[in-house]
């Protein structure tokens, strides 16, 4: 479980995110959404270490990780995909799952310069498990393509395929739907609900498609210029009327309906 | 008698390509590699030259030392006082983004320069160190060291080759390269940004101590006019950008390619008209500079381009 506490955020400004507390709880799926600028993905980057806080701290399964830098985050169990890809774009798809991957002892310089056969099995194993992935994702036709060449929906794939490569317990997808043609988000879908039915993990994503929203999450947390709106059901928050003000303007939508 | 000459002319352009190859090597470990954009290479060059002269010449009570230990543990040595200084100048300024990174790293090397030449206690200032010995200098002369020198040189080359190509084919290479392409990603799957590219830059700039070591022993006279940073920080961008950056076997092509043609601009300026000989080494610099624009025009990703390792089929 995340629990975001009092968080602030500034980029030099006024405060982007004010004062915004909420929990992400374990082994649920969980929306957040908003308008443009409610500061979602300010507060992706501030629970997993991307931007500072100006106030406030985040809990992670109880601990405090305010002061963590993202790696270490990431050693702890919280991935995150960003909204605009950032493949390795040189690196071959199979090298992005596999550099993705947490591979210590091939990463220690002496073992790498004197002691090649220490992380034989370790890279190994990150081999396979980079195929499943390859082979998870239906992209095996791509492997070996370098990742600045795939399409857009191709490197959104890639974003959620690395991180899940670090076997974590939380993960934060940012827009992973968006720009994303209909099958493949449906595909998309089934693989998180798969992978939270069958792995129990935590997902909480940001998404614009209420509808979209409404399949995948249990519950729906919504921000809009950067403070917390409410939390509830799909449902439940598409009748309230502090989010319409905040989605369509003070009271436009009523009228229409 | 034309063509012995012609021979160990040949020697010497490769004994001086051979320098430019570890250079290369290094700077591709530092920029291929980890995306770290190094403009002070010829400062490292230096403290690894100065060092390894130093160490290895006779007491002199111009500068400090000498040590007159064996030359083996003057390139050691130079390659641990280059790493040191990488290490320093690591720490303060390896966070910065590359383009930054690029402007502080000229200003270091440009201090290092200015210690050099002013810190006379240490380096005997503008005047230089003389008798820097070669390797068996008492056994072999003239010509033979030559061959002798050339054989070592490109000892080292392979043993540089070697080394970095562990590097790049391994997990560490890869997540090297994936923090060159994008940091902000890499971060977020785990991977300690900061202590990589310490590590990176450590090793680079070692790498270039050990060819500032190197060039002392060959020419066996070291001023501070031997850090030039036109002839080696620029040439050896030059190098990388035309042999490939991000291919260990592009770097070495690249080093001999553009240093056969810089000798070979030697030549050409050379039966210039006598007006124009006094400014051939402007146009030398010239022509390099619009070879360098044609490359990059041109070929972009050099004569051979990055080129991910294979992984074990099946």
């Amino acid at each position: 479980m995340i629990s975001v506490e009092h968080v602030k955020v500034s980029y030099g400004g006024p405060n982007v995110v004010d004062d915004v507390s909420f929990d992400i709880p374990s082994g649920r799926i969980t929306g957040l959404i908003g308008p443009n600028g409610a500061g979602k993905t300010t507060m992706f980057n501030a629970i997993a270490g991307h931007v500072g806080l100006a106030g406030g701290r985040i809990l992670l399964e109880g601990k405090d990780i305010t002061g963590l830098k993202p790696h270490q985050r990431a050693a702890r169990g919280l991935a995150r995909t960003f909204q605009i890809p950032h493949e390795f774009s040189q690196l071959t798809v199979i090298e992005n799952f596999m550099a993705a991957a947490a591979t210590p002892i091939g990463e220690n310089v002496f073992n790498v310069i004197f002691r090649r056969g220490r992380f034989a099995a370790e890279e190994e194993a990150t081999y396979r498990a980079a195929r499943d992935m390859v082979t998870f994702l239906e992209i095996d036709h791509v492997k070996d393509e370098k990742a600045g060449n795939l399409s857009g929906g191709q490197k959104k794939l890639l974003e959620l395929g690395r991180a899940l490569m670090r076997k974590p317990k939380i993960i934060l997808l940012d827009e992973i739907g968006a720009g994303i043609n209909r099958t493949l988000l449906a595909k998309i879908s089934d693989k998180i609900l798969l992978l939270n039915k069958e792995q129990g993990l935590t997902f909480c994503l940001i998404e614009h498609d209420l509808d979209y929203v409404s399949k995948l999450c249990d519950e729906v947390i919504v921000m809009a210029q950067g403070t917390l709106l409410t939390r509830g059901s799909v449902d439940d928050v598409r009748q309230d009327a502090r989010v319409i003000e905040a989605y369509f303007g003070g009271g436009k939508y009523e009228a229409q309906s | 008698m034309e063509l012995t000459g012609l021979f160990f002319y040949l020697v010497s352009v490769l004994i001086a390509g051979g320098i430019y190859a570890v250079l290369c090597l290094a700077l591709n470990v530092q920029w291929g590699m980890g995306g770290l954009f190094n403009a002070g290479i010829a400062g490292f060059f230096a403290v690894g030259a100065y060092t390894s002269a130093i160490v290895t010449t006779a007491v002199s009570t111009k500068h400090l030392g000498g040590f007159e230990l064996p030359i083996p543990f003057g390139l050691v040595a130079a390659m641990i006082v280059a790493g040191v200084t990488g290490w320093v100048v690591a720490k303060i300024c390896v966070r910065l983004k590359s383009d930054y990174l690029a402007m502080a790293s000229v200003g270091i090397a440009e201090i290092l320069r200015l210690v050099i030449v002013n810190e006379s206690w240490l380096t005997n200032g503008s005047l230089g160190i003389a008798g820097v010995p070669r390797p068996f200098g008492d056994l072999v002369q003239g010509r033979e060291a030559d061959l002798l020198y050339l054989a070592m040189v490109w000892l080292c080359v392979l043993a540089v080759y070697i080394l970095c190509q562990r590097l790049y084919v391994s997990p560490w290479g890869r997540t090297l390269r994936a923090i060159r392409d994008n940091e902000d990603s890499a971060r977020a799957a785990g991977k300690d940004v900061d202590w990589f590219r310490l590590q990176t830059f450590v090793i680079g700039c070692a790498i270039m101590g050990l060819a500032g070591a190197l060039s002392a022993h060959y020419f066996k006279f070291l001023s501070p006019s031997a850090t030039e940073p036109l002839l080696v920080t620029f040439l050896v961008w030059v190098m990388l950008m035309a042999g490939g950056s991000g291919n260990n076997k592009g770097a070495i092509v690249g080093a001999l390619a553009i240093w056969f043609i810089w000798s070979a601009t030697e030549i050409i300026t050379s039966r210039l008209p006598p007006e124009w000989i006094t400014r051939s080494s402007y146009i030398r610099m010239l022509l390099v500079g619009l070879l360098l624009q044609f490359v990059l025009q041109k070929f972009r990703s050099g004569l051979i381009p990055e080129k991910s390792p294979k992984i074990r089929s099946d």
